[in-house]
Formats: structure tokens, sequence, C-alpha cells
């Protein structure tokens, strides 16, 4: 025990000074040339990027050391008060019982935290740390070049600079505007397939029923990519429909509008299956007493439906449709395995017409290795999804029922 | 008698307006399977239902040296069985213990697990990256087995714990009257009682290991390391339109798995989905 505490002190002593250098400098020297006896040799100089992951590291694990050592101080303490008292200090048996009865959550918990500490936390600390730097290409990528921290400099370039403010806006306003009118679409087809189904008078749902949700079983990356090749401007069957009657072939995939109309379309027929799930199931809840009192009070069908079903619906699918709607401002899939992006902008930095935020943030980050900006938009993505989620919460106070259920 | 004609119509207009919508749901996949037996290879067909039918493409795909796609399938198999075993386990233990017990920390917990899952996914990417690099996982099935798995209890630990909320406290007293410890009562009685919870996180590891190619085609480098995904999309990417057929087959072998699972399993969905939303 107190080999490993002189080790662990040790440890940090050395880490913990280059640690810190390493995260407040991000390196000093560049890798080089050098001329030796008339050849150039590489000189690896400091890999900022690789320096400020390792010091992450070492100050996540200096912070379990230090949770650690309360620990065991507090465990030291309670233990001479045992002593103290005249009692036997707890063995190593007793300590595990200990564990297994009264801190078991604690004991479940240690593996699932160490892996999220590290998986997940580490990486978004680290993503945020980024939209602080300069480290984009194709001037300050490592190991031929250091990244330096440039405080708030890569936000302003994304407010002020014309370039990229012009395309961050663009996007924006096109992933907004996709996320309401995706949201809206496959809601307001689901609802109406839902309802024309669940008439007293309609014979074989369950057969209708499954034959519908047939597109949401089959994984989105295969029918996605199967659309892309359908909407094919020169082969698709869709366009050779079209001219079969002689209507004319559509750009499905290469004109701005088409493209933006095509995704809207292809969207429904992904997210369709899934708002008729979700309203069928609220309309199967709803008492039949309430639709033979309108009877009596003399409601026809689109009365029933305007007082009754409407209302009962919203209430119970409103918490849901704010999900779909900050899932679809973040629907990665739609848009990129069915349009990439495209069609290109000239107008925008490395980014299409149809590129959503997140889209975008994917292309900067992988194809184009601007790593601050998409970082930037990153957070940005960030604050928009938390309000709507902190609105959605507060609406429908499902944290504060919690013990209600018990 | 006006009023029964007019009920005719509605029935008569209801069904076709249900008619029209199978037909649009079932176009693309029927178009897929059956281009997929179409001989040939390209996009373009005369006809809807091809003039004849070959299993040819079937055979290529588990034959053709530069495809690998036995090798593919397999990889796949091997990595989402793993992250749904690792995953559900994951899952159940961290959703028990947040769900019922109190200790100092629970709720900080919760809220900072709800805010990491309000990041875009692709932003840790690259720190995920490097870590794996530094760690020597890079092109290795463990490390996707590990990320999918640690990704997935952000994902799937409100639709667990809301589960775990709504198990009545009296069983789980009237078993430790009897006598069970903690890790008894855990195992014996909530994980049994559990089972549709289960079913639903291990079938969305399962799905989603199934079909990832963007972090797998990131991390597995070598050709005979990747998953069907991975593979599928790149024959897209790289050869467009002339092997459509090839890809129509593969397409059909991929989703024909998780498409049975999940018709087989719809209902958990509903109501794994609408539990996550009730309960936050």
């Amino acid at each position: 025990m107190f080999l490993a505490s002189g080790f662990a002190v040790t440890y940090f002593a050395s880490a913990l000074r280059q640690a810190i250098w390493g995260i407040a400098t991000l390196g000093d020297a560049p890798s080089r040339l050098v001329e030796v006896d008339g050849k150039s040799v590489n000189i690896p100089g400091d890999h900022s990027i690789n320096l400020m992951i390792q010091s992450l590291i070492v100050l996540f694990l200096l912070a379990l050391y230090i949770i650690l050592c309360i620990q065991a101080a507090r465990d030291a303490y309670s233990t001479g008060k045992r002593r103290n008292a005249g009692l036997s200090p707890s063995t190593f048996r007793q300590t595990l019982t200990y564990l297994h009865d009264f801190k078991f959550a604690q004991l479940l918990l240690v593996l699932p935290a160490a892996g999220i500490l590290f998986l997940t936390i580490l990486p978004i600390v680290f993503m945020i740390l980024l939209a602080f730097t300069n480290y984009s290409s194709p001037h300050h990528i490592p190991p031929g070049n250091l990244v330096d921290w440039t405080g708030f400099e890569t936000f302003v370039q994304l407010f002020r600079l014309s370039s990229w403010s012009g395309t961050f806006l663009g996007v924006l306003g096109w992933t907004v505007l996709w996320a309401v009118v995706a949201t809206a679409t496959t809601f307001a087809s689901g609802l109406a397939v839902a309802l024309v189904l669940s008439q007293k008078e309609v014979r074989l749902k369950g057969i209708w029923r499954t034959l519908i949700i047939i597109p949401y079983a089959i994984p989105q990356m295969i029918s996605l990519l199967a659309m892309k090749m359908m909407f094919n401007g020169k082969f698709g069957p869709i366009n050779q429909y079209l001219s079969h009657f002689g209507l004319g072939e559509l750009p499905w995939l290469t004109d701005p509008f088409w493209a933006k109309l095509t995704v809207i379309i292809v969207n429904m027929w992904v997210g369709m299956p899934l708002s008729f799930l979700l309203v069928s199931s609220v309309l199967s809840t709803i008492p039949p007493d309430l639709y033979e009192a309108a009877k009596v009070e003399g409601a026809g069908r689109w009365q029933q439906a305007r007082i009754i079903t409407l209302p009962f619906i919203m209430f119970a699918i409103a918490p849901i449709i704010i999900i779909q709607l900050a899932g679809n401002f973040n629907n990665f899939n739609v848009i990129y395995l069915l349009t990439n992006g495209g069609p290109s902008n000239p107008e925008y930095q490395f980014a299409g017409h149809t590129d959503l935020l997140i889209t975008w943030l994917y292309k900067l980050t992988l194809n184009n290795n601007i790593y601050n900006i998409a970082s930037a938009i990153g957070i940005i993505l960030f604050i928009i999804i938390a309000a709507f989620s902190i609105w959605n919460y507060r609406q429908t106070r499902s944290f504060k029922d919690e013990e209600m259920t018990q | 008698m006006i009023a029964r004609k007019s009920v005719k119509f509605r029935v008569m207009a209801s069904y076709l307006f249900l008619a029209a919508v199978v037909c649009w749901s079932l176009y693309p996949a029927a178009w897929v399977v059956l281009s997929s037996f179409k001989p040939g290879k390209s996009l373009y067909s005369e006809t809807f239902i091809p003039k004849s039918l070959t299993l040819a493409h079937y055979v290529e795909l588990f034959q053709s040296k530069s495809l690998m796609f036995t090798t593919w399938y397999l990889n796949t198999l091997e990595v989402a069985v793993l992250s749904m075993l690792l995953s559900t386990l994951l899952v159940t233990i961290t959703a028990y213990a947040l769900s019922r017990f109190r200790f100092p920390w629970r709720k900080a917990s919760l809220t900072l697990i709800l805010v990491l899952g309000m990041f875009p996914g692709f932003m840790s990417m690259v720190a995920v990256y490097i870590l794996l690099m530094q760690l020597g996982l890079l092109d290795t099935h463990a490390a996707l087995v590990i990320v999918y798995s640690f990704g997935s209890i952000i994902f799937n630990l409100f639709v667990a714990k809301g589960f775990f909320d709504t198990l009545p406290k009296g069983i789980e007293e009237a078993a430790r009257i009897d006598g069970a410890g903690n890790f008894r009562v855990f195992t014996s009685i909530m994980l049994p009682l559990s089972k549709p919870m289960l079913v639903f996180v291990a079938l969305t590891t399962f799905t989603g290991a199934w079909v990832d190619f963007i972090f797998a085609s990131l991390v597995l480098r070598s050709k005979e390391k990747w998953t069907v995904a991975v593979g599928l999309y790149d024959m897209v990417n790289s050869y467009q339109n002339a092997y459509f057929t090839l890809f129509a087959a593969g397409a059909v072998f991929i989703a024909i798995p998780i498409t049975l699972l999940f018709m087989y399993l719809q209902r958990f969905f509903v109501s794994g989905l609408t539990a996550g939303a009730n309960k936050g």
C-alpha cells in the first residue's frame, strides 16, 4: 500500500509537470529538417495534439487518484477511531462484505464510469478544447507544425469572416427548415395512415400494419443507398418511368431545389412508419365512451376527430415530436447517404446545398481537417440540442415524477 | 340508405388509400430484391420485373476473391454479438445501480449522462481515434466492441432505468427479508423480470454494430477486417452503378437478419421508445 502510493506520487510528480507544460504550451518545437553530413534528417518535434491528449489523460488520472486518496484518508480516520475505541480494525474480508452490502451501487458503477470517463468525457473535453486552438489544415497540422491556443478566434472567424459566416448561416437556415419540414411531414403522414387504419370498418388490420412498417425494419443504411440508386438521374427507375409517361426526366439529386425535395420525400418514407406506430399506440388508449358521449351530443366524425382524437394524440406525442425534431436536426444518415450534402455550392466553404450542420461538421473533420471550426460547430449544435431538451423536460416534468412511479 | 352508401364509399376510399401507402412503402424494397435476381450488372432495367431471373450475383458474392463477403459477414457477426453481450451487461448494471440505490452524486451522474448524450457523436471521433492509436487498438475488432458497448450506455441508460423504476419495490424487499444479499436480488429477482428491456438493449446494440459504416471504416483499415456495412458502402462508393446488381444482392443479405428481427420484436421497440420518452 505504501509502495503503491509512493510509486503514484513519484509518477505524478514527473508526469504532472510534463502534462501541465504540454497542455499550456501544446509543444514548442515543430519537427524540422536538419542538415547532417550533407543529408537532411527529419528531427521529430512536439506533436501538439498527442501532447494534449496525453496531458488530459494524466490530469484525469490525477483527479481519480485524489479522490482515492481522500477515500483512503477517511478510511484510515475511521479505522483509527475504531482502534481508539478498543475495536479491532476490519479485515480485508470484512471490507469486501461491507462493499457488497452498503456500497453495491458504487461497486457496479466502477467499470461503466471508467469507460465513460475515458471514452466519452475525455474525447468531448478534448474536442471542446480544440475550438480554442488553431488546429486546422493547411497551416497548423502536426507533426509538421505546432498548434497554438487562440482563445475565441475560431468563433470570431465563424461568425464574422464573411466566407465562413455565409456558409454557417446558410447551412443553419437549411438545417432548421429541414428539421421542421421533415418532422412535420413524417408526423402528418403517420397520423393520416393511423387514423385511416383505425376506423372500425377496416378489416385485416394486422396485415396492413405489418406491410406499412416494413420500411422501418430495413436498416437505414441499405434503404438509403438503394434510394440513391432509384433517384439516379440517368439510369434510375424513377426517371425511367417519368420519361416513359412522357413527363421528362427530373434532376432529383443534382439540382439544389430538387435535391432538397428529394431528401424530404425520402425522409418521409423512412420516418412515416415510426410516427404511424406511435400514433396507433396512442389511439388505442383513447377511452371509447368519449366518442359515445360526443355522438350523443351530436358531433360528426370531423368534430369527434378535432375535439377528442387530435388533442389526445398531441398531448401524448408532443414530447416525442420534440425528440424527433432534435433528431432530425442531427439527421446524419439521410443526408450523408443520399446526397452527401450535394449538389456542391461554390459560395460555401466545404459544404453543399443539402448539407446540415452535422454533415458539414463531419466533412470538416474527416475530409478537410479543419478541426477547430468543426469543434466550434459541434459546441453550437450541443447548445441548440440542449436548449430543446431542457424546454422539453420542463414541459413533461418527467424528472419530477420519477419518485411517484415507485 | 344515404348514410350506408357514404360509409361504403368511405371504406372503399380507405382501402384505396392504404393500398397506395403499401405500394409506396414496399416499392424500394421490392425493387432491390428483384434487381438482385436480374441478369447483367447495370442499374438500368427495361421492366420492373426482370424477364429472366438468376442467382449468379449471390454466388459471386460469396465466391469472389476481391469482395471477401464471407469474411466480412463473419466479422460483423463477431463484432455485433460481442458488443451486444458487453453492452447489455454494462447498461443493465449502470441502470440498476442508478435506479435502485440512493447515494451521493446520483442525480449529478444522471444529469451528466443526459448532457453527454446531447453532444454530436462525431465530435469525439477524432479523440477516440487517437486514444485507440495510443492503445494499439486500431484495426482491431476489440476497439469496435469497446466503443460500441460503452457508447450504448449513454443511449440506452434512460430506457433501462425507466424500466427498473417501474418494477415494484415489494418483490425486492420480500427477497431481502428472506435473506438474499444485493447480488442475489440483482441476479435472481431483477434480471429475470427485466427481460423485455434486455431484449430491447441487446437488439439496438446488435443492429447498431451491424449497420455502422462510419466509425468502423475509420478504425478498420485492412480489408480482411472489414464489416459488411463498410464493405457495402465501399462497393457503392467505388463502383457506383457498375456493379449495381451485386450491390443489390449484398444489400438483401445484410438487410434480411435485421429486418426479420425488427418485425418479430416490433412491440418491444415501440414500448422501449415511448418508455424512453416518458422517462427522459
